[in-house]
């Protein structure tokens, strides 16, 4: 199968590979996959809790090339957005930026499942926080 | 060096020079029909099959006429079970076949079963070899033919054949062997492994694609096909259609020069393998051998890359044509069935590439080919999340995956 040339872009020099400390409060963890499926990703982006703006994303991704392209390229859609535009990403968009086949298409929304699950750890965490602080009148 | 690498030599292999140069005068001015009975085109083109036939049947100790010429090994291996299924029918109605098969032989069985037979797949053992116990267990009285392949074609293990004829021949069963890959690489020989039926291709041994035979033995026992084409009963009556002359010239050629040139150059295949396992083993950690390497062809390796997902390991290497058991490159999106049946996992079938080193490969083609294997390993593992999980002491067997 030929690859288009951003997913071999991302393939070669892909963005946002690394980790965040996953106990930090303001970053958020997903991992979606499972290794007997061919692929793994790992997604972690980091709230800025004074603007509530995402201001960095990192990844790790066990999968093949497209599924590496999808994890990467969404790292960089979710850079500079507030959490819930961040929710509005769709895998349709990765489809497109990166020309998937159809048979690829499972990677994009491997990537979006990693997004949303990645927001909702730090939904909880952020809620978590919340409730352990003492309400201020 | 000439780049792009090809190491996939059990898809198939180039085609030797030799064999070309051979084919040549029976595309043009040595055209005629083998079965034109009566001039002289007709008798140089018999006369050119006769040698072929002569040819590959000293390769694999048969007699020429136990040889019955096919377009390749999946109508060799269709013939074989079909034409054994339907003229044996009245002795019973019982295949006994392995889960590895190639698909030619696999799906040959489930069409049969479809049709009222009756199909044994025998599971391997983890080394990738057949359990001669169980063998012995499945037959059955209605059994009329076992088929095991000689070799793999994505991990090479060689299958004990000797004994498996031997165990067949007592029970008073047919013997049938799928032995593309393992003619012209190491010694075959069906009087010695009591095979009576095997399927062969030209096209695996430096010979053009698109022709293939069928060894058929002719005494002790005497088996019969009831064929599976209608028309001029060429072939002993077992294939119809005009031969292929060329092809089948490029055949005989081909298994003439394996047999010349086996001793030594399955000793420099083994050389290279090993250079090339032993580099990448001594590189990179966690990185597995699938099937066994006691009872192996010289020229396979396949090894699964842990954590390592196979497609992006062939993207990495993208100046080597080798293959990969992982899901992504197979048309169905599952991973190997062949490694499946190891039961090491399908992480670990997924992780897996399959290097097939062939006659005009160099010991420097073998040593960038584990350099760029090491270094995209690592960049990979670099990447992959599993790794990284492994490296800080998590079981990735206890971790709660969402399987989708």
């Amino acid at each position: 199968m030929a690859y288009s040339d951003k997913v071999l872009d991302h393939y070669n020099n892909p963005r946002n590979v690394g980790s965040l400390d996953k106990n930090d409060p303001n970053v958020g963890t997903g991992m979606v996959g499972a290794p007997e499926c061919g692929d793994v990703m790992k997604l972690q982006l980091k709230v800025n809790p004074e603007t509530g703006i995402i201001e960095d994303a990192k990844f790790k991704t066990f999968g093949c090339g497209s599924a590496i392209a999808s994890s990467s390229l969404a790292t960089e859609m979710l850079k500079g957005k507030t959490v819930e535009q961040a929710l509005e990403i769709k895998n349709t968009a990765i489809v497109q930026e990166l020309s998937l086949p159809p048979v690829k298409i499972h990677c994009s929304v491997l990537a979006e499942d990693a997004i949303k699950a990645a927001i909702a750890d730090y939904k909880k965490k952020q809620s978590a926080l919340q409730a352990s602080q003492p309400v201020s009148k | 060096m000439k780049m792009p690498i090809y190491l996939d030599n059990h898809a198939t292999t180039p085609m030797d020079p030799r064999v070309l140069d051979a084919m040549l005068p029976y595309f043009t001015e040595k055209f005629g029909n083998a079965a034109s009975r009566n001039h002289v085109f007709g008798w140089q083109a018999e006369e050119a099959v006769e040698k072929a036939r002569k040819q590959i049947a000293d390769l694999i100790g048969a007699t020429s006429k136990e040889i019955i010429f096919t377009s390749g090994a999946t109508e060799s291996n269709n013939l074989a079970i079909k034409g054994v299924a339907e003229m044996y029918a009245e002795k019973g109605n019982h295949i006994i076949t392995v889960a590895t098969e190639h698909k030619a032989v696999l799906d040959t069985c489930k069409h049969l079963e479809k049709n009222g037979y009756r199909v044994t797949y025998l599971p391997v053992r983890q080394d990738g070899l057949v359990d001669l116990d169980m063998l012995r267990g499945a037959i059955t009285d209605k059994t009329i033919l076992v088929s095991v392949m000689y070799a793999n074609n994505e991990i090479g293990v060689v299958q004990p054949i000797a004994e498996i004829g031997k165990i067949v021949k007592e029970r008073g069963v047919l013997f049938h062997t799928d032995a593309v890959q393992a003619i012209g690489k190491i010694p075959v020989n069906v009087i010695r492994d009591n095979i009576d039926l095997m399927s062969l291709t030209a096209h695996k041994l430096y010979g053009p694609k698109g022709v293939g035979a069928l060894y058929v033995r002719r005494k002790n026992p005497r088996v019969q096909l009831t064929a599976q084409m209608d028309g001029g009963g060429h072939e002993r009556g077992m294939r119809s259609g005009t031969l292929n002359v060329p092809g089948i010239v490029g055949f005989g050629k081909a298994c003439e020069i394996c047999q010349q040139e086996m001793p030594e150059e399955s000793v420099r295949l083994k050389a290279l393998r090993d250079r090339l396992k032993d580099k990448l083993l001594a590189e990179l950690d966690e990185v597995y051998i699938n099937g066994s390497m006691e009872s192996r062809l010289p020229h396979n390796l396949n090894m699964s890359f842990a954590y390592v997902e196979g497609e992006s390991l062939l993207m990495g290497i993208n100046d080597v044509a080798v293959s990969s058991g992982s899901a992504c490159t197979s048309a169905t999106l599952e991973p190997s069935y062949v490694l499946k049946a190891l039961g090491a996992g399908d992480d670990l079938a997924h992780s897996s590439i399959r290097f097939g080193i062939g006659r005009f490969n160099t010991e420097e083609e073998i040593d960038y080919v584990a350099n760029r294997v090491v270094e995209v390993v690592r960049k990979l593992r670099e990447l992959s999340p599993l790794y990284e999980m492994v490296k800080e002491g998590v079981d990735l067997s206890k971790v709660q995956w969402t399987t989708h």
